[in-house]
């Protein structure tokens, strides 16, 4: 009795803060979603959802592919790093997370310069007397924002998984017959999987929210969702439609995290 | 001799960051042997295993594998498997995988994977456990699954490194029996590394004892007991007295004030010797008709014997005898030639073989190079 009058009285804090910061807003999302902006209840935002398909669609893309790439990147940095000496891997994870001190926006800001028309990388061919290339604007400079962005967050969750392993499973595996390459497929990456579903879900969720990115690294002239929703906030005051994408944006993540989860319980092969 | 000898380790050595881990190992292990590397932790077994597994590669020294050389073979290309100390079982592959793990890497065809891994199931008592996950296993079903699996490629040579060190007393005895007639009926090499003196004894063919990198002592478990060859084999098989002597002549010498005869010759005429003699080879008389004479200071009832610690001369000697003797009790002692045992001295000498931890009132050691003094008397 007493623990538990105790317990209730420890979590009471808690329960309120959810409440209030998190069931609470998403209520507020939910209700605006629901309704036009005379409060009156309505599907039609729901409907009109269909004319930012190619917009969704597009998030999905470039997110998916950004995710890829770190994923192709991450792992196989994370596992050199793992096998470095303990010296060399706290250099090379401060190195990592080095950019992550600074602002998201000042370093997409930096790259925006980098690869503008007159931008470092175009003054260096014009020197060299070649063509300046068109960077900003491209599907290509977002996807690349959003891979330096989010590497760290790839590479972060993998690495701790793999430096951890037991080292006696991989003697194992080379005393059963396994080479180096084969031990890698068929014992470092199955049991590395909890760290690459954990690195895909933290990089893909920020990818595919990112309105700033696009922004810079798009030049407007590519919309992901967050442009989206941001434009109806803060442009049209369309509370309503804003409210009604971030709740597929929101179903979209859920799905996907759910898709995961799913894979990381049955324990067959990975899925990416 | 060295007729079919599998494995020949020359002159191997092994240093990590300046330390001396291995220093000049020379062994051979014959087929079908059940040999027992055996020392404290710290002693490099485990690096020797590890060098023979193709783990490690050593500073310098030759392992010769069936007459070749095999020190640049990696480990996944040798005729050898290992038990790891915690098992190592893939914890993403069930039981059937875990053992079918070897098989399919060597691209054998699915039927008879199926049949091999359910015959080595059945010879760890797992029959039925194909689909459990690893982590639900007990430590000695796991301890099993990792055995199946080591064999079920047939090596040449088992290593096993510690693989009973985590389970509990009984199943620890029972796998230690299990294991032996699993070497006698598969007729494969095994190498067993423990720091069980108990189990070295009681499974091995041939005792490997070793210390800071060194072996101190190769031979049958009746060998090394009997006749170990320092102080710190003596101590660290069973219990023993270990008394400073002198070899007088042949077949003679004299420790704690007495002289003693001895089936030992060899020695330089006055040689400063250690002497052996284990507890329960000492005769407990009447103090008027023992050789030599002590004080009990300490009596443990063991059930089959009674454990006392006896007080000669400043030295204790640990002695077991059915007869009851309480702590004050001066009693005689009796040591018949046989149970004597001498030894050269080594650079282990005076470190072992002194029960003074033992006794209630700690006595320091200043004692230990003098003789030792006598009361004799004879027993009834």
């Amino acid at each position: 009795m007493k623990k538990s009058s105790r317990n209730v009285l420890l979590n009471t804090p808690y329960v309120i803060w959810s409440a209030l910061f998190v069931i609470v807003p998403l209520g507020i999302v939910a209700y605006y979603a629901f309704t036009d902006a005379d409060g009156t209840f309505t599907f039609n935002n729901i409907k009109n959802l269909g004319n930012y398909g190619s917009t969704i669609a597009d998030s999905l893309i470039y997110s998916f592919v950004a995710t890829i790439i770190c994923l192709i990147i991450a792992y196989p940095f994370a596992y050199f790093l793992a096998n470095f000496s303990e010296n060399s891997q706290r250099t090379l994870m401060l190195l990592v997370m080095l950019p992550m001190w600074m602002n998201l926006l000042i370093r997409t800001y930096s790259w925006m310069n980098i690869l503008e028309q007159n931008g470092l990388i175009n003054n260096v061919l014009t020197r060299l007397g070649l063509e300046p290339v068109q960077f900003l604007g491209t599907a290509g400079a977002v996807i690349f924002g959003m891979i330096y962005n989010y590497l760290p967050y790839m590479i972060i969750p993998i690495y701790n998984v793999i430096s951890k392993l037991d080292h006696s499973l991989l003697d194992a595996a080379s005393d059963l017959g396994c080479n180096s390459f084969q031990r890698i497929i068929k014992v470092i990456i199955p049991l590395s999987k909890p760290g690459i579903l954990s690195g895909i879900a933290m990089v893909f969720v920020p990818s595919v929210s990112t309105f700033y990115i696009s922004q810079k690294l798009g030049s407007g002239k590519i919309l992901l969702i967050g442009d989206t929703i941001e434009r109806f906030m803060k442009t049209s005051y369309n509370y309503n439609m804003g409210a009604a994408l971030s709740l597929i944006l929101m179903a979209l993540i859920l799905i996907s995290t759910f898709i995961m989860n799913k894979s990381a319980r049955d324990d067959k092969e990975l899925i990416v | 001799m060295k007729n079919n000898v599998i494995i020949d380790l020359k002159n191997i050595s092994v240093a990590f960051d300046g330390e001396t881990i291995l220093n000049n190992i020379n062994l051979f292990i014959r087929d079908k042997e059940f040999v027992t590397f055996l020392g404290p932790s710290g002693c490099g077994k485990t690096t020797t295993l590890r060098i023979i597994g193709g783990f490690l590669q050593p500073d310098s020294g030759e392992v010769i594998f069936d007459g070749k050389n095999v020190l640049n073979v990696p480990a996944h290309k040798r005729e050898v498997n290992t038990i790891f100390q915690r098992y190592a079982l893939f914890p993403h592959l069930n039981v059937f995988d875990n053992v079918a793990f070897g098989l399919k890497q060597r691209k054998v065809d699915k039927a008879q994977i199926k049949e091999t891994v359910e015959k080595m199931l059945d010879l760890v008592n797992l029959k039925g456990f194909e689909k459990r996950s690893i982590s639900s296993l007990s430590g000695g079903q796991q301890q099993r699954v990792a055995i199946a699996r080591a064999l079920a490629i047939k090596p040449r040579v088992l290593l096993l490194d510690e693989p009973l060190g985590a389970l509990d007393l009984k199943l620890r005895k029972d796998m230690q029996v299990e294991l032996k007639n699993m070497q006698q009926q598969l007729g494969i090499t095994f190498i067993y590394v423990t720091h069980d003196q108990e189990e070295a004894l009681s499974m091995s063919d041939t005792i490997v004892i070793m210390d800071k990198g060194k072996i101190q002592q190769i031979g049958t478990p009746q060998d090394i007991y009997n006749e170990p060859k320092n102080a710190f084999v003596a101590d660290f098989i069973g219990e023993s007295n270990i008394v400073d002597g002198v070899m007088l002549e042949d077949f003679f010498v004299r420790m704690a004030g007495h002289t003693f005869k001895c089936l030992d010759k060899g020695f330089a005429v006055n040689e400063q010797v250690d002497v052996v003699i284990r507890p329960e080879d000492v005769d407990v008389v009447e103090p008027e008709t023992g050789m030599i004479s002590g004080q009990v200071t300490n009596s443990i009832f063991k059930g089959v014997f009674y454990e006392l610690i006896v007080d000669i001369k400043n030295f204790k000697w640990m002695v077991q005898t059915t007869k009851h003797k309480e702590e004050g009790d001066v009693i005689g002692l009796n040591i018949v030639p046989d149970s004597i045992h001498i030894m050269k001295k080594s650079e282990y000498s005076g470190q072992f073989g002194d029960y003074s931890s033992f006794s209630d009132e700690y006595e320091e050691l200043d004692n230990v190079d003098a003789d030792i003094p006598i009361e004799s008397e004879g027993e009834a």
